[in-house]
């Protein structure tokens, strides 16, 4: 058998129905094994960066491990963003990227390049397959790797002389041998006993929750312990849909975009309970002011994340779901107190809003309200970054885990497109909607093929201002409004030291969105007010194959709340109006 | 404050593992002092000794996340341990006067320093002994004029084995 052979037959075995890539020369001995593959969905992405994130959206959806196949070189290199998106994100990917022969390796050969060494900082793990009788064995520990624990990327370096070679007798290995691996799933009795004990003894507790509750598939014992102790919670961007977003008890997300109601009771918090949240800094601001008031909890299933960014006082090494069961046991009832009703006054009374559209052009968040209006109960929801992710994590209604797909930690440019593409792809007859924004659509734009050509419902929503907005909204509120490169509408003819949107701007922005979505074989829709929002998005959501919906968006509207970048999160911007 | 720290880490002898740590270390803004590894009675295990200057929360973060590498298989932090035997070894190269000869070879007797080769213009020597010890040597020949040397970096041993607080893989 075939090292290539035994590839395909290993990734069968570890239950891989789909794979997403870009063949090249290294690799071909695999593209040939994968000819007559039964039972292996290949999805030709148009570019490497795209198969990666439409891995990491496949994963992402369905929990499952995401599998992405490039060749060596450029191939490679090219799934590297995609690679570091999914680490920061603890999404389990495995790529396999073809090498030059065993042979050629270090010789700076044709489409060579140290794919181990690239990938060693941004990866879980990472393989260079040195001989045939090792590549099952590598494969089965990839796997395992990518899903356990906390997940994350895996990168498979396979040489093609590698999978040209023949081996006599091939067995999937049943058992792995890791004693360096033993992610600890059980929280340590004592530490659970401490909580509980200190969560009977708060008077403000507070959960603060991330993307280790949808990874470990927490949310019904979470909504069970909400149950049984009426605890107010907060969520980071990726612990939304970890629970409902109308559930009683959520105050919203929290941090730099954060609702009022969450960075208000998180300062004011006598016990902070962190489950799978790691205290980014968009998070905490100043870590010294974070829940200044609190005695620290963190549950995570890496202990490294614990004591990483603030001190805590009760470290708890587990797996969110297991945590939290054995935490349901020991801790005592709480009834509704006089710090509910705190923090629900702090919702009521800081509601998100924004500025109704006096012009022609349309409020960025109307457009998600809208859609919160037309969208499937079901569907998944695919951000890129920037202005039209926070709006997208603040507006939308985030109902169910899994059904928030967003690049939180790396915050990627171009994530959203491929990634709505894998989710689709991993989640037949469920929709998906893709927010992005003009900028973001155009760095992975050419998947609109792919969508198109395989049929991939995507319904994309182009949020444009014709800005990088988010960066414009820091270059006007913090660099007094000196827009350095950020319009993408600015000509030869345009003002170099431009302050905003003026009479004599162009006219026409290129690229025309909906031609590009009609070249690409799909639907194109464009709103240009208000009144026809509603409309183009019910025509969109009715088409059958992908479609492209574009709004003519205010040009400066901006993403509030805010705080400050350097700033403790008491001192937030509500917004206008 | 900053304190040096030994941590002596058991890997598995897997390709690139040296890379994986150094690499880690440079990553999360660490400066590594000295490293050193060499494969060990297992010839699957290797151990690696490096020494890293830091602050205790700092040293505790290394750990954990050098824990955390697939390879690694245990990470001890020997610094305020004693049932540690620490080594180090050295080769320097001094320009020693002829008139000073004899009492440099004094010298060197009492620090049981091994005499690899005496020439007209340089005297070799090698030495190995307790970190400390190579340090008051090297501070004792000063003055002969020191031309060269290299050290080998700390290594260690477990004289005897104490309860396992502090040195497990889960660091809780």
């Amino acid at each position: 058998m075939k090292g290539a052979e035994i590839l395909i037959d290993a990734l069968k075995r570890e239950g891989v129905d789909t794979i997403f890539g870009y063949p090249g020369g290294a690799v071909i001995p695999i593209f040939d094994a994968l000819y007559s593959t039964k039972g292996i969905r290949f999805l030709l992405t148009r570019h490497e960066q795209g198969a990666t994130h439409a891995a990491d959206g496949y994963a992402r959806s369905t929990g499952k491990v995401g599998v992405c196949m490039v060749t060596s070189g450029p191939g490679a290199t090219n799934t590297i963003t995609g690679i570091a998106t999914a680490k920061m994100d603890s999404s389990p990917i495995v790529v396999i990227s073809g090498q030059v022969p065993t042979s050629n390796i270090g010789t700076d050969a044709f489409q060579e390049t140290d794919m181990v060494g690239l990938t060693r900082p941004i990866c879980k793990h990472n393989y260079l397959v040195k001989d045939v009788a090792g590549l099952p064995g590598v494969i089965k520990e990839a796997f395992y790797i990518a899903r356990s624990g906390r997940p994350g990327p895996v990168s498979i370096d396979i040489p093609s002389d590698v999978v040209n070679s023949k081996v006599k007798e091939y067995v999937y290995p049943d058992n792995i041998l890791l004693p360096g691996y033993k992610p600890v799933v059980k929280g340590n009795a004592g530490q659970i006993k401490k909580l509980a004990a200190a969560i009977s003894q708060s008077k403000k507790p507070l959960l603060y929750i991330g993307g280790g509750i949808i990874a470990s598939g927490a949310t019904p014992e979470l909504l069970d312990f909400l149950e049984k102790t009426q605890i107010p919670v907060v969520a980071t961007l990726m612990g939304l849909g970890a629970v409902p977003f109308d559930h009683p008890n959520f105050l919203g997300m929290l941090g730099m975009h954060g609702l009022v109601a969450a960075n208000k009771a998180v300062t004011e918090c006598d016990l902070l309970i962190a489950i799978g949240a790691r205290f980014d800094d968009r998070v905490t601001g100043p870590r010294d002011t974070f829940a200044s008031n609190a005695t620290i909890a963190h549950i995570d299933i890496d202990p490294a994340e614990i004591g990483k960014n603030v001190k805590t006082q009760i470290p708890v090494v587990g797996d969110a779901k297991n945590v939290l069961k054995s935490l349901l046991e020991k801790v005592k009832s709480r009834e509704r107190s006089f710090w509910n009703e705190r923090t629900d006054y702090w919702k009521a009374k800081y509601p998100l809003r924004f500025a109704e559209s006096d012009e022609d052009a349309i409020s960025p968040q109307y457009v998600l309200e809208e859609i919160n209006k037309v969208i499937d109960p079901n569907a998944i929801l695919v951000t890129d970054v920037g202005q039209n992710q926070m709006w997208a994590a603040l507006h939308c209604h985030h109902r169910q885990p899994r059904k928030f797909l967003t690049s939180g930690g790396l915050g990627t440019m171009g994530f959203g497109l491929p990634a709505a593409m894998g989710a689709a792809i991993a989640n037949p007859g469920i929709q998906v909607v893709c927010i992005v924004g003009d900028g973001g659509i155009q760095m992975n734009i050419q998947e609109l093929a792919t969508c198109s050509i395989n049929r991939i419902p995507v319904k994309i929503v182009v949020l444009n201002n014709a800005y990088l907005g988010m960066v414009r909204q820091w270059q006007e509120l913090f660099w007094k409004k000196r827009y350095s490169r950020v319009c993408l509408m600015q000509g030869p003819d345009c003002p170099e030291e431009c302050q905003g949107p003026r009479d004599d701007c162009p006219k026409i922005y290129i690229p025309d969105l909906v031609k590009v979505a009609e070249a690409n074989g799909m639907r194109g829709f464009r709103a240009n007010t208000q009144a026809e929002v509603p409309n183009t998005l019910r025509k969109g959501l009715a088409e059958e194959g992908p479609v492209l919906m574009e709004f003519s968006i205010k040009r400066e509207e901006n993403v509030f709340p805010m705080v400050s970048a350097g700033k403790p999160l008491t001192d937030i911007i509500i917004g206008e109006k | 404050m900053l304190e040096k720290h030994t941590l002596i880490i058991t890997v598995l002898n897997s390709s690139g593992v040296l890379a994986r740590i150094s690499g880690l270390l440079s990553q999360r803004g660490y400066n590594i002092e000295s490293v050193i590894g060499a494969p060990t009675e297992n010839p699957n295990i290797y151990k690696i000794s490096l020494v890293v200057s830091g602050t205790e929360e700092h040293i505790e973060q290394i750990t954990k996340q050098l824990n955390k590498l697939i390879d690694t298989i245990r990470v001890t932090d020997i610094s305020h341990k004693d049932n540690y035997i620490v080594r180090e070894y050295i080769i320097l190269k001094l320009e020693v006067k002829e008139k000073n000869r004899s009492d440099f070879f004094n010298l060197a007797r009492v620090f049981k320093a091994n005499l690899i080769d005496v020439a007209m213009d340089h005297v070799i020597l090698e030495l190995a002994g307790s970190p400390r010890k190579i340090d008051r040597f090297i501070e004792m020949v000063h003055s002969y004029g020191i031309q060269e040397y290299i050290r080998s970096g700390e290594f260690a041993m477990a004289e005897y084995q104490t309860p396992k607080k502090g040195d497990n893989k889960n660091g809780d």
